[in-house]
């Protein structure tokens, strides 16, 4: 019975909610940069455009499914669904409402970061079995990008947990719950976190690896229908764990402060909200982001990467070490 | 490993979720590739729709050319800084002192200090080999 529940809520999250989200964020962001851009965006599919990614996926699914010849077929009919699985993987533990997380493990986000950073195979092999200039350099320029600053996203937790000293996510939030957000003692850290997770979702300002005015389209340029979209799907999914981690881990998660929940299935639904209310906040932020600021030149990508916010990161840990050690811990 | 790190370990069924989520998402892959499969138009090949897409000019030459060696080299740096970051993670974590450290670090407060220097020591090891790598131009990206 518990196993069968089990799979009955890890198929609602990940097959209806987080594709689901996904497909209504690709509706957001097309609505937002035309507002943006003072245009009006889709609005003709449903009311206020709503149905437009449920016509954008029949299309996906009706269109050709080309294979061109130049490509190594294993390898390219393999890259989407490689990029797509630790998208959806790396969500497990993302504490989504009090008490509620696909898996509660004590590794907690270490399992986020073992998962997300198998993301760069689907990439990196997209562009290398697409047997194309553009494909390949912007497979190589992601596989680049997306590891080096994993090394600043890696580094820039480590502060969270000298605080908290728990790796499991819902503790993390339960000491925010109890003391205070952590983008308050650590607004730094949570820069560098932020500006991280955008380059590893290969969003603007950093999505040098797709960047259409030099590449086309980067690794996916050869590829259509619905292989394209799953690359696409990933891509969102990537942005949603992105912002719901920012929420988790700096911004209280489910909490708010000074307010305590009702027990029971209603004050786990209102912390749901609130959760989903802050991701949601960010995921617009991804939005604003993309539409404010140009590109990163390649060089001033990876020099901000290395040079800057690795070392600052190095900087921010010793700083909050030393913080802990003279309030003699924080627990 | 530590006895309180055994006692809180996860045990394998709480990892089950994983698991299952690990199933479905490559289900969801396999399912959504086959259906654009199934449903998808077909239409003839030709040499053109055959070809990399290369703005209307005929491609020249193969497309896996050589490329820029400091790729090779962020991920030789990649690997050696992220191992240093996997181990600042436990020492993290006991330093933020959950439980059972919490206990021990109110009796014996000067155990932090003491932490937080052999970690000093770590990191300035860490900071000198990153200010190397910069020193020998090995992250400048100059035009070729």
């Amino acid at each position: 019975m518990k196993l069968l529940w089990t799979v009955v809520e890890v198929s609602v999250v990940a097959t209806v909610v987080l594709p689901t989200t996904a497909a209504l964020l690709v509706w957001a962001e097309r609505r937002v940069s035309a507002f943006m851009q003072d245009r009006l965006g889709p609005n003709r599919v449903g009311p206020a455009g709503l149905l437009q990614p449920i016509a954008d996926l029949l299309k996906f699914m009706f269109k050709e499914d080309v294979v061109p010849g130049h490509v190594n077929k294993v390898m390219y009919v393999l890259a989407p669904a490689l990029s797509l699985v630790p998208a959806l993987v790396a969500f497990a533990v993302v504490p989504y409402a009090r008490g509620m997380a696909i898996a509660d493990l004590n590794v907690g986000i270490l399992l986020v970061f073992a998962v997300s950073s198998m993301a760069v195979y689907g990439v990196t092999i997209g562009g290398w079995a697409s047997n194309s200039k553009y494909s390949l350099l912007g497979g190589v320029r992601a596989s680049a990008q997306m590891i080096s600053y994993e090394l600043a996203l890696g580094l820039s937790v480590v502060p969270v947990l000298l605080v908290v000293g728990d790796l499991n996510m819902q503790a993390i939030v339960q000491w925010q719950a109890d003391h205070v957000w952590l983008v308050v003692p650590l607004f730094p850290v949570w820069v560098i976190f932020l500006v991280s997770s955008y380059a590893e979702t290969n969003r603007l300002p950093f999505d040098c690896p797709e960047a259409e005015t030099e590449l086309v389209a980067g690794y996916h340029t050869e590829y259509s229908s619905m292989k394209f979209a799953l690359f696409f799907l990933a891509e969102y999914i990537h942005m949603i764990t992105a912002s719901a981690l920012s929420v988790a881990l700096f911004f209280g998660g489910w909490s708010l402060p000074g307010v305590t929940f009702p027990d029971g299935s209603m004050g786990t639904l209102l912390s749901g909200l609130v959760f989903a209310g802050k991701t949601g906040a960010f995921l617009f932020l991804f939005i604003w982001v993309r539409w404010t600021l140009p590109r990163f030149r390649y060089d001033q990508l990876m020099d901000l990467g290395w040079k800057r916010l690795l070392p600052a990161s190095l900087v921010l840990i010793l700083a909050t070490a030393g913080g802990v050690a003279l309030l003699g811990g924080t627990n | 490993m530590l006895p309180f790190l055994l006692a809180e370990a996860n045990q394998p069924r709480d990892w089950l979720p994983v698991l299952v989520l690990l199933l479905l998402a490559v289900g969801l892959a396999a399912v959504q590739l086959l259906i654009s499969w199934l449903l998808g138009k077909r239409g003839e090949t030709n040499e053109f729709k055959d070809s990399p897409y290369e703005c209307g000019i005929e491609p020249v030459g193969d497309a896996h050319t050589r490329f820029s060696v400091k790729f090779y080299l962020v991920a030789v740096l990649f690997i050696l800084f992220d191992i240093e970051v996997v181990f600042l993670y436990p020492w993290a974590v006991h330093f933020g002192g959950g439980e059972p450290d919490g206990v021990i670090f109110q009796e014996r407060p000067d155990l932090l200090g003491f932490l937080f220097f052999e970690m000093l020591v770590f990191l300035a090891v860490l900071f000198l080999g990153w200010y190397w790598v910069v020193k020998k131009k090995a992250l400048d990206w100059e035009r070729v």
